[in-house]
């Protein structure tokens, strides 16, 4: 075990991934001689080569199309977008393309890409350096995505995304690539796909969140320590969703909070809202409630405290929920 | 690096018109050029015959390259077998050149499963609907190549409007900038569906955005099965000569609807179109090869033939494949797919019976 913060997590499961396999290549903006405006893929350029960590031209649809086709020579590219809504042009690829390609070849070729970027909000920074975008990821078929929230899984989820022979997007929340820190095993480190994590047991009401919302879950759990005893759950991969997981603790716990930091309409609390009414409406004992974002373009920094779900607010929440 | 500069605003040609217009020479031999022929005479036919099945309600909507289709032969036949060839919708039968059966892509046409085939079968991608989107493709698929170090050279095809597109500007600057052996083959037909390329770009001609990446652009008569040929052997060399890409503007122009749901006698020049067909492209060839000795009326009746019986049998391959079932919804979009996907069949067989 070594004690990383999270984006050191992230840089170490590219370094042992690309000794593992030599047909894994990190391309993107600044990836290579800088090493990432965020130090997550710092030395892979000197240890690997410019041929394997490769500063591409500034364009987001250009990396993930030439990535498609890295693919159909037989390379497993890494591609990283710089922030989350810098990505926006390159979902032109990935709906048209990448989600979609495996499929056109009847499942006889495989495009094992991934795409990884940082994401969310509260890092004080000019627009669009703040989006949470995973929703427009997870709706589009053909398509993994995961969101680690410790550093041991943002090593794990990451080395699971590369070695699938299916695309998987990767958010990683920069808010806290340098506060998160926690003991990651050294060398090969896989957490497969599809599997959440109680990142704390509960018995009173179930805080469903994934990535930056996690530990601030864990802080409205710890708060609410007088009052309820609240289980945290952390999806860790968004699609495929761990249902079983999900299932599980709603029926254990009777009660759902769900804590998401992108916009509410259409997000992915309101998935998981429709499976537990689908599938745990008799285990509820009260309403599931979302906590998220706001239907807005991202505020001002000044200001984005209120946007952001907050402590007080998850608190606020589950109180409603207890009380129904 | 080699010279790059504005292109020249003439057109390459090698094929005159039998009278004023003396004919040029290629270096291919009698038989490269029967062969390219019944290349030309096989799309020609695959064409013809598919707008008659559309037609019949036999395949659904199709998009015609009517004389397209020296641009699509004349630049595969400068390719080795193991270049790769990324097509858009317009070259959709451009497998045909590389021994696809005819009834697959009838079959793609048709929307049945039968139509969509492994890529690496015929190092030919599968067809890139969105405009231009494939461009990138081609570039990261010829950087793959290279650095694996294969000899292997990357073709796209797309059309005037494409250009206009991000993912066309964003391939080539890619290709401009490591060098790729890619070769991007522009056919402007000088329409995007009811636009005109005047209306698709300021630039004086497609092949000056050539020199914004990097890279030569030339113009070739696209009705030039053999000018084409050239121009596309030369970007070739260059690809495998480690010069990079090589932009080819082949022009020609659209005479036929965009596609079968087109309606072009609202926006189309019709004596225009009356003038291009005129010199369409499979008879400018016939007449040069008849005029050189090559080819014979006989023989080009022959291969007509050929094309026709081998059409014939394709449609029928085509319409006695068994129907789709419907788990076909449920595979091959995920190599490992979700339970949810055998939840959502097994409720749909209950449902649909049976």
């Amino acid at each position: 075990m070594a004690e990383l913060l999270l984006v050191e997590a992230v840089n170490d499961a590219l370094h042992v991934e690309m000794e593992r396999d030599p047909a894994v290549m990190v391309i993107g903006e600044d990836v290579g001689r800088l090493g990432g405006v965020f130090r997550a893929t710092a030395g892979l350029q000197d240890r690997f080569g410019a041929d394997r960590c490769v500063d591409t031209p500034l364009a987001e649809a250009g990396i993930l199309g030439a990535a498609v086709g890295l693919c159909m020579a037989g390379w497993r590219p890494v591609c990283e977008m710089q922030y989350d809504a810098f990505s926006y042009p390159s979902l032109d690829q990935l709906i048209n393309h990448v989600g979609r390609y495996r499929w056109r070849t009847r499942g006889k070729m495989s495009f094992p890409l991934v795409v990884r970027m940082p994401y969310g909000g509260g890092v004080r920074a000019p627009e669009l350096h703040d989006d949470s975008p995973e929703t427009y990821y997870v709706h589009t078929p053909g398509v993994k995505v995961a969101i680690p929230s410790t550093p041991a899984d943002a090593k794990g989820l990451l080395a699971a995304a590369i070695r699938d022979p299916d695309p998987v997007v990767v958010l990683e929340p920069k808010l806290i690539y340098r506060t998160a820190r926690g003991d990651v095993p050294e060398g090969e480190h896989v957490v497969s796909l599809g599997e959440a994590r109680v990142a704390r047991e509960g018995s009173d009401a179930t805080l469903v969140a994934y990535g930056a919302m996690v530990p601030v879950s864990e802080r409205a759990a710890d708060a609410l320590a007088a009052e309820a005893s609240c289980e945290v759950l952390d999806l860790r991969t968004l699609k495929p969703l761990d249902e079983s997981a999900l299932l599980a603790s709603a029926a254990k716990t009777g009660r759902v909070v769900i804590v998401q930091e992108a916009p509410r309409t259409c997000g992915y609390g309101a998935e998981v809202a429709a499976v537990l009414a689908e599938k745990a409406i008799y285990d509820l004992r009260g309403p599931v409630v979302r906590v998220t974002g706001y239907d807005v373009p991202y505020p001002y920094w000044q200001i984005e405290d209120a946007y952001m779900p907050s402590v007080e607010r998850v608190v606020d929440a589950v109180r409603r929920v207890l009380a129904a | 690096m080699s010279q790059v500069l504005p292109a020249e605003g003439g057109l390459r040609r090698v094929i005159g018109d039998g009278r004023a217009l003396p004919d040029g020479d290629v270096d291919l031999t009698p038989e490269q050029h029967l062969a390219l022929y019944r290349d030309l005479v096989l799309l020609r036919t695959y064409d013809e015959r598919s707008l008659v099945y559309h037609r019949q309600g036999r395949i659904g909507t199709y998009a015609i390259f009517w004389n397209h289709e020296a641009m699509q032969a004349g630049s595969v036949s400068a390719l080795e077998p193991r270049d790769w060839i990324f097509p858009s919708y317009r070259e959709s039968a451009i497998g045909l050149l590389r021994g696809m059966p005819a009834s697959t892509v009838l079959s793609w046409w048709r929307g049945h499963p039968a139509g969509w085939w492994n890529p690496e079968d015929y190092n030919v991608a599968s067809i890139c609907v969105p405009i231009g989107t494939h461009v990138p493709h081609a570039v990261g698929f010829a950087w793959g190549s290279r650095l694996k170090g294969e000899d292997r050279v990357a073709i796209a095809y797309f059309g005037d409007g494409a250009t206009s597109e991000g993912s066309f500007h964003e391939g080539a600057t890619f290709a401009g900038v490591t060098k790729e052996p890619v070769v991007l083959f522009c056919n402007n037909n000088q329409w995007a569906i009811s636009t005109p390329v005047a209306a698709q770009t300021a630039a004086p001609t497609l092949a000056d955005k050539a020199i914004g990446y990097g890279m030569p652009g030339v113009r070739v008569d696209g009705a030039d099965v053999l000018a084409v040929y050239e121009a596309t052997r030369e970007a070739v060399e260059r690809a495998r000569a480690g010069e990079g890409p090589t932009f080819i503007e082949a022009v020609t122009y659209r005479t036929a609807p965009h596609a079968t749901a087109d309606d072009p006698s609202i926006y189309i020049d019709e004596e225009r179109v009356e003038e291009e067909k005129e010199n369409e492209c499979v008879g400018r060839y016939e007449r040069y090869l008849i005029r050189s000795g090559v080819l014979t009326d006989s023989r080009a009746e022959e291969i007509k033939q050929e094309a026709l019986e081998l059409m014939r049998t394709a449609i029928a391959e085509a319409e006695a494949e068994a129907p789709a079932d419907v788990s076909l919804v449920f595979e091959h979009a995920l190599a490992d797919p979700p339970a949810s996907f055998a939840d959502d069949l097994a409720e749909l067989r209950r449902i649909l019976g049976g």
